[in-house]
């Protein structure tokens, strides 16, 4: 880009609304390219360009439009896209929301200069994600196996523990077989200090801190800056995972939060919203983060993504988990009458999925019964909460000897297998055999899900 | 030559394009990206830009090309996996690496390949559109019949020996009223232009796919049109991915329209490996891909859509039956959406534009059983299955509805048969096919005898249940009297032992028409011996513990060469048990 078009200057701000602005008779402004904003007191600003006009450009301006005024406010057209300066030095750093250090530690030396959009990945050069990935929590890993180069939201609602789960995921994680661990990038928009904090301080804790890079939006920083947020991470993350072969982990909390800064500048626009007030292209801009998970051909590396998304009104048919849910490989949902119930971690199995488990499990990954046992787990607690339902109208007493068998299995099942500590790390043979023990409280002809060669070699009762 | 004034997102405008044609396809800025021209009014043209713009500026550059959105029909489809536009992905990859960069100009056929060609025709004969004048042996599954486009008639005056040619080598000289025209392999059609044959005819073959629920309960024809909604995680893709492997279609096209990559990806590792069960040759050998995944360019699911049909329409053509798959359609209407949004066009129902029903049902009225052109009266067919993806599940939206009211099946989802793991989860009192009469006859003709009754049968015992169940609901199991629980015994058969088919199981994923109706009919006969036992006084909870329950369960994971046997063999134990049971209670 040669240097006089590059820096076009302007003070021509003829209307500010919300979070965009709009600068009149400018020339040669490219759409989506970056730009630079200064206020009358001094305050530098960023922006991107939304819509680019003959003589005229509109403007999104990620900290906020307070301050700019349409007389004296300087404008400047860098003529790029927003690009994030990478390398290895990130890791062990924490950066705000638009990719500057706030860890009192050196500028980055940038390796490289990368478009924080991305590219989409070529379908052809994807490789399936086959790799299990043991997250040490059983209804994770039995249930709902998450792969390498997966990408497994967490569904949760206002106050459920999906920070928790998430840190003891990151903490846990690790391929069987391999001694490498995941490097960790974490992207929080609009969550508050103290929630960072908790993700920071057991990064710390646990000694992972050298192998996380954070970039930190909270809930007091400008709501736009939220639109970088994630892109900045995922392009450390494509950083790591496609250039320095590195196994990559995202997590991004919350995603509700980025959604509702894309309904605000959705509304700024006049735009004509979709469902509940959100962006038609919601779907499409959601893809654009969470496709960029996966393992690509001739790449050792891989990009893992576990977003954290608060439902709301605990309402999985908000646009914001059901649109997630379209893209995504599955979701772990986490469930209010479980936690009341003072589960931990309180995975509700039944709405929850791994579309990416057949091909991470069973002989030679996890163990040749994973998958059967997981199903019969399914129908049984299933099942018994069916029963429960009855029997809150029924009573107990209409119930045959078998359906009390369901019952007392729900109630296990859920004390026994879905519980675990906070820092319990349970392996994959552990968590199958508390399944087995749970199901041999059936009788053994309703264990159809399961080969018979599978029942004489694992039932408790034939493991004597 | 126009000039950009306005961008936003992927849609352009630009002036000074006096000259330009509706759904032309222009090349935008200075990288030049791929548009096409979708609305015009006066020197003033809105394009949809296949590509990426950013970067993109006003003042830039918009060239014409004189061409309508197209693609190029001749060997070499098969086996490929294609974007939205036609372009070959493997192609692109090994010229921009893993990820899909701007601008790339590439040929959707292969130029270079050459094909082994043998004439049909010879000098001097007369031909017509449609008329094979040779073939080139595409796939080991697929002959390629090479046609005289639409449009062409005359006499052969040169025609190519056999041997090998590229697409682009002239292989046959026609005369035709206006002059000569040269026929190559291949040639161009535009994508929003149905292609022409000679009549519709009404679809009375079943489409089989081995899917029990599908070929037994709500069955698609040959040439038909059905519609899959569902929540998120309910089951389309994997459905898709099972019409894709099993059905008996010769070609299949799967349409990935803002989905996710990993699942084209799934195919592409799959297919080579998996064998069709006519043939035992590799499935992809038979298969196209098209994905414009969901991160890809919005405006370019429209012409993925497009794109597929009418290659569809082109192995229709020459007499084969093939099936489409396109998922999802609710992907492309968003895209209809967002465009029609930008354009600032007044939205109709939940945002969607006003002509958001008549494409969709331009689209699956591309789907019929036809007489193709050309004088051999052939017949081919094209069957359409269109995913929808309706927001939250709830099936009152203007997509599913608009769908609805087009295709004349409805395999409906059910997010709570998904959770409880009954796969494939649809819904089987909300489902219906149209077909079911008109494909009775060849049930009962090649299959046997009584299908529909034994079909029609099956489901009215699954009416029953529900209506059983509401009771249970109120009052719980034990006030209904035993012949009531003997319904709920064999709708529970059906149900667990019939409709539900893991897709994942080495056997259970494909079923024959033959076994689904042997194994419906012993199901049934169980059900009739079970009735007859409870009016004798049997007890319906000793029934379903009998043992011969565990091997009707099993049914479906006996292989098909030891099928038949098996069956027998279920029949012969369920009398002796049902009899021992009678017997026992006649004692005490
Ligand atoms: N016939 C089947 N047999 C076994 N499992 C199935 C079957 N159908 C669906 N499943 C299970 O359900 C999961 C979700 O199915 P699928 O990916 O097809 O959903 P979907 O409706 O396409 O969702 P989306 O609309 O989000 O793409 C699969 O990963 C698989 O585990």
């Amino acid at each position: 880009m040669p240097a006089g078009i590059a820096l076009r200057e302007y003070t021509s701000v003829t209307e500010v609304s919300g979070p965009l602005m709009v600068v009149e008779g400018v020339e040669g402004v490219g759409y989506g390219e970056l730009v630079e904003i200064e206020t009358p007191d001094g305050e530098k600003r960023r922006g991107q360009v939304l819509e680019a006009h003959l003589g005229k450009a509109v403007v999104q301006v990620f900290e906020g439009t307070r301050g700019i005024d349409t007389s004296s406010t300087k404008v400047r057209f860098t003529g790029e896209t927003v690009k994030l300066g990478v390398s290895m030095d990130m890791l062990g750093r924490i950066f705000d929301g638009t990719g500057k250090p706030i860890d009192k530690g050196p500028e980055i030396i940038p390796e490289d200069e990368l478009d924080i959009h991305g590219y989409p990945i070529n379908p052809a050069s994807r490789q399936f994600p086959r790799d299990f990935i043991q997250t040490g929590i059983s209804t994770i890993d039995g249930m709902n196996t998450l792969v390498r180069g997966q990408k497994l939201p967490i569904f949760s609602g206002s106050g459920l523990p999906h920070n928790e789960l998430a840190a003891q995921i990151a903490r846990q994680a690790r391929v069987l077989g391999e001694e490498e661990e995941f490097a960790v990038v974490f992207g929080a928009m609009g969550i508050t200090y103290e929630e960072a904090s908790f993700f920071m301080k057991d990064f710390e804790r646990t000694g992972a801190l050298e192998k996380v890079t954070a970039f930190l939006n909270l809930a007091d920083d400008p709501a736009i800056e939220r639109i970088l947020t994630p892109r900045m991470a995922l392009t450390a993350a494509e950083y790591f995972a496609y250039e320095q072969d590195m196994h990559v982990l995202v997590i991004l909390t919350d995603m509700t939060n980025y959604c509702e800064s894309l309904r605000e500048i959705a509304a700024a626009r006049g735009e004509v919203p979709g469902r509940r007030g959100y962006p038609g292209y919601m779907y499409t801009d959601l893809a654009t983060i969470y496709e960029r998970a996966g393992r690509v051909s001739g790449a050792k590396g891989s990009i893992t993504q576990m977003p954290i998304l608060t439902m709301p009104d605990d309402d999985i048919t908000h646009p914001i988990p059901d649109l997630t849910g379209y893209i995504t490989e599955g979701q772990i949902v986490l469930s209010r009458e479980l936690f009341r119930k003072g589960i931990y971690p309180p995975v509700d199995v039944l709405p929850s999925l791994s579309r990416l488990m057949k091909g991470g499990i069973g002989e030679g990954r996890t163990r040749e019964d994973h998958a059967n046992v997981s199903d019969q787990l399914y129908s049984a607690y299933a099942e018994g909460r069916d029963l429960r339902d009855l029997v809150a109208v029924v009573g107990e007493e209409a119930l045959t000897d078998k359906d009390k068998k369901y019952l007392e299995f729900a109630d296990r099942f859920e004390r026994e297998f879905v519980t675990q500590g906070r820092d319990e790390d349970r392996d994959i043979e552990r968590t199958l055999e508390i399944g087995w023990d749970l199901l041999s409280l059936l009788p053994e002809r309703e264990l159809k899900r399961i080969k018979d060669e599978y029942i004489k070699k694992y039932h408790p009762k034939y493991r004597g | 030559m126009g000039r950009i004034i306005k961008v936003s997102g992927p849609v352009v405008v630009a002036e000074g394009m006096r000259g330009s044609m509706m759904y032309e396809v222009v090349r935008v800025g200075e990288e030049r990206l791929m548009g096409e021209i979708i609305e015009l009014e006066g020197d003033r043209a809105t394009i949809q830009v296949y590509e990426e713009t950013a970067g993109v500026k006003p003042g830039e550059r918009v060239e014409g090309t004189g061409a309508q959105l197209s693609v190029e029909l001749g060997p070499g489809i098969l086996k490929q996996m294609y974007d939205g536009v036609q372009r070959p992905l493997e192609v692109i990859r090994s010229e921009t690496g893993v990820f899909i960069k701007r601008g790339v100009d590439v040929p959707s056929l292969d130029r270079s390949k050459k094909w082994s060609f043998t004439p049909l025709v010879k000098k001097g004969e007369e031909v017509e559109a449609g008329d094979f004048i040779g073939e080139v042996p595409e796939t080991e599954l697929i002959n390629h019949r090479v046609m005289v486009p639409p449009g062409v008639r005359g006499e052969i005056v040169e025609i190519a020996d056999a041997g090998e040619y590229t697409v682009e080598d002239t292989i046959a000289v026609v005369k035709t009223p206006e002059g000569e025209r040269e026929l190559k392999l291949m040639h161009r059609w535009p994508v929003r232009a149905a292609r022409p044959f000679r009549e519709k005819l009404p679809p009375q073959e079943p489409l089989l796919s081995g899917q029990r629920i599908i070929d037994t309960f709500f069955p698609v024809a040959k040439g038909g049109t059905a519609s899959i909604p569902g929540p998120f995680g309910a089951g389309k893709t994997v459905m898709g991915h099972q019409l894709a492997k099993w059905c008996d279609a010769d070609v299949f096209i799967y349409i990935g329209c803002g989905e996710r990559g990993n699942e084209m990806t799934e195919v592409l590792e799959e297919f080579p490996h998996l064998e069709d069960p006519k043939t035992g040759k590799p499935l992809m050998e038979r298969t196209v891909l098209i994905a414009n995944t969901s991160n890809m360019p919005v405006a370019a699911r429209d012409a993925s859509v497009y794109t597929g049909i009418t290659l569809g329409e082109y192995y229709r053509d020459m007499g084969y039956s093939v099936a489409l798959m396109a998922d999802s359609t609710s992907r492309w209407a968003e895209a209809m959406r967002e465009i029609s949004g930008r354009l600032e066009e007044m939205p109709g129902e939940e945002g969607y534009p006003a002509y958001l029903a008549s494409r969709l049902a331009n689209f699956y009225e591309r789907a019929g059983k036809v007489v193709t052109l050309g004088r051999d009266s052939r017949i081919g067919s094209l069957t359409v299955v269109g995913a929808v993806s309706p927001p939250g599940g709830d099936f009152s939206e203007p997509v599913t509805q608009n769908t609805l009211r087009i295709t004349k099946v409805f395999w409906a989802l059910d997010a709570s048969l998904a959770d409880r793991r009954h796969f494939p989860a649809i819904n089987w009192l909300r489902s219906y096919s149209l077909y079911l009469d008109d494909i009775s006859r060849w049930w009962e003709e090649e299959i046997g005898r009584g299908w529909l009754e034994l079909r029609n049968r099956a489901m009215a015992l699954l009416q029953k249940e529900a209506e059983l169940q509401e009771i249970v609901q109120l009052v719980g199991p034990d006030a209904l009297p035993e012949k009531e629980r003997v319904v709920l015994e064999g709708a529970r058969i059906i149900r667990e032992d019939f409709l539900q088919q893991n897709a994942f199981h080495d056997v259970d994923t494909y079923c024959s028409a033959r076994k689904q109706y042997l194994m419906l009919k012993v199901m049934l006969e169980f059900y009739e011996l079970a009735s007859d036992a409870v009016a004798n006084g049997a007890r319906a909870k000793d029934i379903a513990e009998l043992e011969v329950r565990d091997d009707i369960a099993r049914l479906k994971y006996v292989p098909e060469q030891e099928f038949e046997k098996a069956v027998e063999e279920v029949r012969k134990k369920m009398k002796t048990q049902i009899n021992a049971l009678l017997a026992s209670q006649e004692v005490s």
